[in-house]
Parts: C-alpha cells; structure tokens; sequence
C-alpha cells in the first residue's frame, strides 16, 4: 500500500435475491487505492455474487456500489472500462495463440491501435509468456491460462483487477508464483486488486480481508488484526487421559479446551505464559504441547461456529468432522 | 469517505466513441470466427464431405430411377443431379451458417463468450459479428462446391458465378442470423441436437434441395413456402440451371412458385433478406438483455 486512503470500491447495503433465496444479505465495503483486497468465506457464501454486482455483471436488488467512482448500476459500460476481469472459470479461446487471445481482448476494449502491440507484449513479459504467445492456448497448463487471463485483464490498464477465485484448482506451486505476479503487477502498476478466494492461506497475502458467511460481512481488517480477534496464541496438547486434561484445565487454569482431533485445543492471550502453568499444575499426563499463532483458519471458526468448506471431497470431510466436533463441544 | 473524493479517483479517461467501438468489436468477433474456421482444416475437409456424399451417393442413385418419364427425363430437360447440384450448394450454406452461428452455445459453454459480453461494447455487435462470421464460413463453403459443376454437367461462367455470390451471400446471412437467434436462446449444448433434428433437418428437407417444390401434397406445400431456406435455393438453382444455355421454360418448369406464379428473383431475395434483418434483430434484443 502506498499510504493512500481514497476508496476505489465503495459499496453499502448490497442485497441480491433470487426469489426467496437472499445471497447477499446487505454488504457494506470500502477498498482503498492500491491495495490487495481479499473476499475469504467459503463457496456460496456470496462471495461470486459480491463481486458480479461490483463488475456490474449482476444487478444488485437493494443497495449501492461504486467503482472508480463511477454507480455500477448507472453507468455499467464506463465501470468496464476501468476495471480488469479475471473469471472463476476459464474464459479464453483455446483455439486462438495466446497472443491472439491478448489481441481479440484489445479490439473489443478500444485499446488504440498504436498502443496495441507495445502493450500485448509488455504484459506477456511482465507474466513470463513471451517464449509461448504464439502457441495455441489449449497447449497451455493450467497456471499458464491463468496468467494469460491475469495479461488480459490488465491490457486495457484498468484501475482495479477483480479476481474471482484466481488459484482455484491450481497445484501449490503455480498458486505461489500467481501471487508473485499479483504483487508484482500491483507494485509496478499501482493498481487495486480485489479477490475472493476460499484458500485461508491465500488470504493471508491480503493488505485487508473481509471474512463472508451466508451473505454477510462477518469481520474486516488486516489479516493481523483479524487473528487479534483469535484470543492470542492457540496452544494443543495432547494426554493419554484428554477428558481429565479437559476437566483440570477448565477448573484450575479457567481456559476452555476443545477436542480436536484427540487432542485439546486451547485459546489463550499469551502462550509464553500460559504453557508453564499448565506443565506444573496438571496432574493428568501431557504428551505433546504444541502452540503456534492463530491463522485464518482459527478466526472464521471462531466467527462463523463452522469451519470453511474446502473443494476437495477428502478435506471436506475432515473439516466437517471438525466442526461438528468444535460445535458440539461448544453447546 | 467522501463521493466526491471518490470520484477525483476516476482520472479523465479519453472518451470512447462507441459507434467505432461497436465497429470494432464487430470486425474482431467476425475475424476471430474466420481464424478459427481455417485453423480447424478438418472441419472444413469434413463438411465439404458430407455434400459431396449427397451428390454422388444420391445424386447417382436417384438419377437412374428419376430419368425418363419423370419431370427430369424430358428432352432437352436437366438430369436429377444437375436438378440436385444447385440445392447441394444450398444444403451446405444453410448446415454451416447455422452451425457457424451456433458457435455461440459452445463460447458460451466453454467461457469465452462471457469475456465478450462483459467488454464495454453495445451487445448487439456480438450478435452482428457472429452473424457475419457465419455467413462468411457459409459462402465460402458454398462457393467452394461449385469446383464441382463439370462433374455433374453443369457449366459456369463467370457472370453466373458473381451472379451467385451475392444469391449465396443472402442465404447465408439469413440463415446465420436465424442460428444467431436461436443461440441467443439457448443457454447450454443440450438444445442444440433439439436443433439439429427438429428445425435444420426439416428446414433441409422441404427446401426444394431434393426435389422440385411443384405438385407436392397441400400440407407440404404450406411447410416448404413457409421454409426461409426455399426462397434462398431457388434463386441458386435458377441461377445455375440458366447457364447451361436451354430456355427459361424449362429451367422455371422447377422454379418456386405461389399460387401458380413463378417468383422473381429479386422478391425472393428480398424475403431472404428481411427473414435475416428480422432474425438479426430479435438476437440483438436477447443479447441485450442483462440479469
């Protein structure tokens, strides 16, 4: 962030129903000139639907919303102009070279013809594709299509590059080196970058974030200040006796503890303090103490009751194991 | 924050004039259908095929039964092939300009059609760029087959054939809008067999491709005046037909008629055209229409 606070995304009380269904239940944000926005909450929280009406691809059916000053709803052609797309599912023509991706993209956004080519190679530079801008892109990986996505969205030098879920299905690799690219382009185009996402560990290379669930902003800030919100440390033992553990914690050090996984899961303010007195005072056998800072993961627990869905099946269940486990312990 | 310091965000962005953005937008939706129809030189071999099979397999076939005695044996008169060449070239145009058209499902299908309808362009370009990409691949693969008129005793001259172009080039725009028009309708690939079977096929067959549009049972004559393909043939035909130097009687003894009265030419084109313009217009209206 260059220490600028105009907002280039304004939106408030933001609503979209279908029918009976309301996906958005009243969003209200602010995004600042030059910085990484995050939208984290898992799918079908309204996240997609968020980002649709601020690209003016959807109408919301209540609220406002500005971008680069200009009313989504009142003038959605000058909103396109200035902003850059990067679609969830892959949009691109795989018959056509990458360059004549980049080329069809300038047309249809008037970029002006002396500019064209100046342009389309500068971007396929700066997102590492010149060596392969006149292969067909369906000889492209997956990260590849990608990045050539992230090109052309950025060939008609929008103010803001939207993101709808840009890593999603990539290997971790390839997601890393999009956010080298991502910050890079931010830095050297002073552009704003406002992404969804459902990777928790993603979020964390966010300037702010907003957690969404069932259609509502549920907490906003720094990815710092939201894991503040997390009591402190998060501390997890594990004991051949969990449910005396369990027990002698509540009573003698006032902390409650959550099964996790078979083991106990704890918040506390501040871990250095708190791992001595639990050593010494419990009588019931500790075999592992394991304590780290809290993440992403921990905050949206805490805010929501429920963990995010991961797209794979195998997680999937986990976490939801998870859950129920954290919910029923909680009741 | 305040709207106006909002709004300073916004620098003065050269105004786009969009009368030349739509322009534009229409030249490179058209041109990126001709890239894609000659990259794809299979396409193009397999659907000269398909004609081809048609003319020789039922061309051969049917001229032996349909000789004399029939309204092709007369003398003086045209065999069943050189009757059938005319409508082949028909029966390519009307199959690649609707399927040329209805590329769009697959764009959409696929994704890329939304990188087009979010661009800061007047919808109605989509809906005319696609529709001249497809009456472009259309006449190309319709002229492509008049190559074959000395097989089937069919001479052409030079005038015939820029008389042809324009006949083949209102075909396939009438046609290619109606593909159009029907794309801007369906939102997923399951229609498009719905298509195939139930409206090119019959509009296919009660073309006057296969045979003469005179004499037919009065339902079927209902159906082929009420086929926009019938008043798009006929004019290749008589067009083709005329050329081989025998009189106009014989070559109108096949020709389109209502009521007993043999179109002109110029009125049929024109039905085409409004057919098209008609077609053209409701899918800019679909197009145009936001969630």
């Amino acid at each position: 962030m260059n220490g600028s606070s105009e907002a280039v995304i304004q939106a408030s009380g933001l609503v979209k129903r279908y029918g009976q269904v309301e996906a958005v239940r009243g969003i209200d944000l602010e995004v600042r000139h030059g910085e990484i926005f995050g939208f984290l909450g898992p799918n079908g929280a309204g996240k997609s639907t968020t980002i649709s009406i601020l690209c003016t691809l959807l109408t919301p059916s209540a609220g406002t919303a500005k971008v680069a000053g200009i009313d989504v709803v009142q003038d959605p052609a000058r909103v396109r102009q200035r902003i850059g797309l990067v679609f969830q599912d892959p949009s691109l023509d795989d018959v056509l070279t990458g360059r004549e991706n980049l080329e069809f993209h300038a047309w249809i956004y008037s970029v002006p013809a002396s500019e064209r080519g100046k342009r389309i190679d500068e971007m396929l530079a700066l997102l590492q594709l010149t060596d392969r801008a006149g292969s067909q892109v369906r000889t492209y990986s997956g990260g590849m299509k990608r990045r050539l996505e992230i090109a052309r969205g950025m060939l008609h030098q929008p103010e803001i590059l939207f993101l709808d879920e840009p890593t999603l299905g990539l290997d971790p690799q390839t997601r890393q080196s999009i956010w080298t690219h991502l910050n890079e382009l931010r830095d050297r185009k002073g552009i704003t970058i406002f992404m969804t996402t459902h990777y928790m560990d993603e979020a964390e290379f966010c300037d702010r974030i907003a957690i969404i669930d069932r259609g509502k902003i549920v907490a906003l800030g720094t990815p710092d200040e939201l894991k503040a919100m997390v009591g402190g440390d998060v501390v997890t033992i594990t004991s051949s006796k969990s449910d005396d553990a369990a027990a002698e914690i509540e009573k003698l050090l006032g902390v409650t503890a959550i099964r996790d996984n078979g083991s106990l899961r704890m918040e506390v303010p501040d871990a250095k303090v708190f791992v001595p007195r639990l050593v010494r005072e419990l009588t019931a056998p500790v075999d592992t103490v394991t304590l780290r800072r809290p993440s992403l993961d921990d905050v949206f627990l805490k805010l929501t009751g429920h963990a995010i869905r991961d797209e794979e099946a195998g997680t999937k269940d986990q976490m939801r194991a998870m859950a129920s486990r954290w919910m029923g312990r909680r009741r | 924050m305040s709207i106006a310091a909002a709004a300073s965000v916004a620098p003065a962005l050269a105004p786009v004039d969009t009368r030349m953005a739509s322009l534009r937008a229409i030249y490179i939706i058209w041109y990126r259908d001709i890239l894609r129809y000659w990259r794809d030189r299979w396409r193009l071999v397999a659907s000269l095929a398909q004609p081809l099979l048609f003319l020789v397999v039922f061309g051969a076939g049917l001229s032996s039964s349909l000789g004399r005695g029939t309204v092709f044996g007369t003398a003086g008169g045209f065999s069943y092939i050189q009757f059938m060449y005319p409508g082949i070239i028909g029966m390519a145009i009307l199959f690649t300009a609707i399927f040329g058209a209805m590329s769009i499902v697959w764009d959409r299908e696929f994704g890329f059609l939304k990188e087009v309808l979010v661009a800061p362009i007047d919808r109605s370009a989509v809906a005319i760029g696609k529709a001249l990409g497809g009456t472009t691949q259309a006449m190309i693969q319709g002229l492509i087959l008049l190559v074959l008129a000395p097989f089937v005793g069919v001479k052409l001259s030079f005038l015939t054939i820029v008389e042809l172009i324009p006949l083949a080039a209102l075909l396939a725009f009438g046609l290619s809008s109606f593909g159009v028009a029907l794309a801007s309708t369906m939102k997923s690939l399951q229609g498009f067999q719905v298509v195939m079977n139930f409206l090119m096929m019959p509009m296919f067959f009660l073309s006057g491709a296969l045979f003469p549009l005179t004499n037919l049972p009065g339902w079927m004559t209902w159906l082929t005046r009420l086929d926009p393909a019938s008043y798009g043939i006929d004019p290749l035909r008589r067009v083709v037909l005329s050329d081989s130097g025998r009189s106009s009687a014989l070559v109108e003894r096949f020709a389109l008629t209502i009521n007993g009265q043999v179109l002109p030419i110029p009125l049929e084109a024109g039905i085409v055209l409004a057919f098209g313009a008609v077609m053209l217009g409701i899918a800019v209206v679909m197009f145009q229409r936001r969630d």
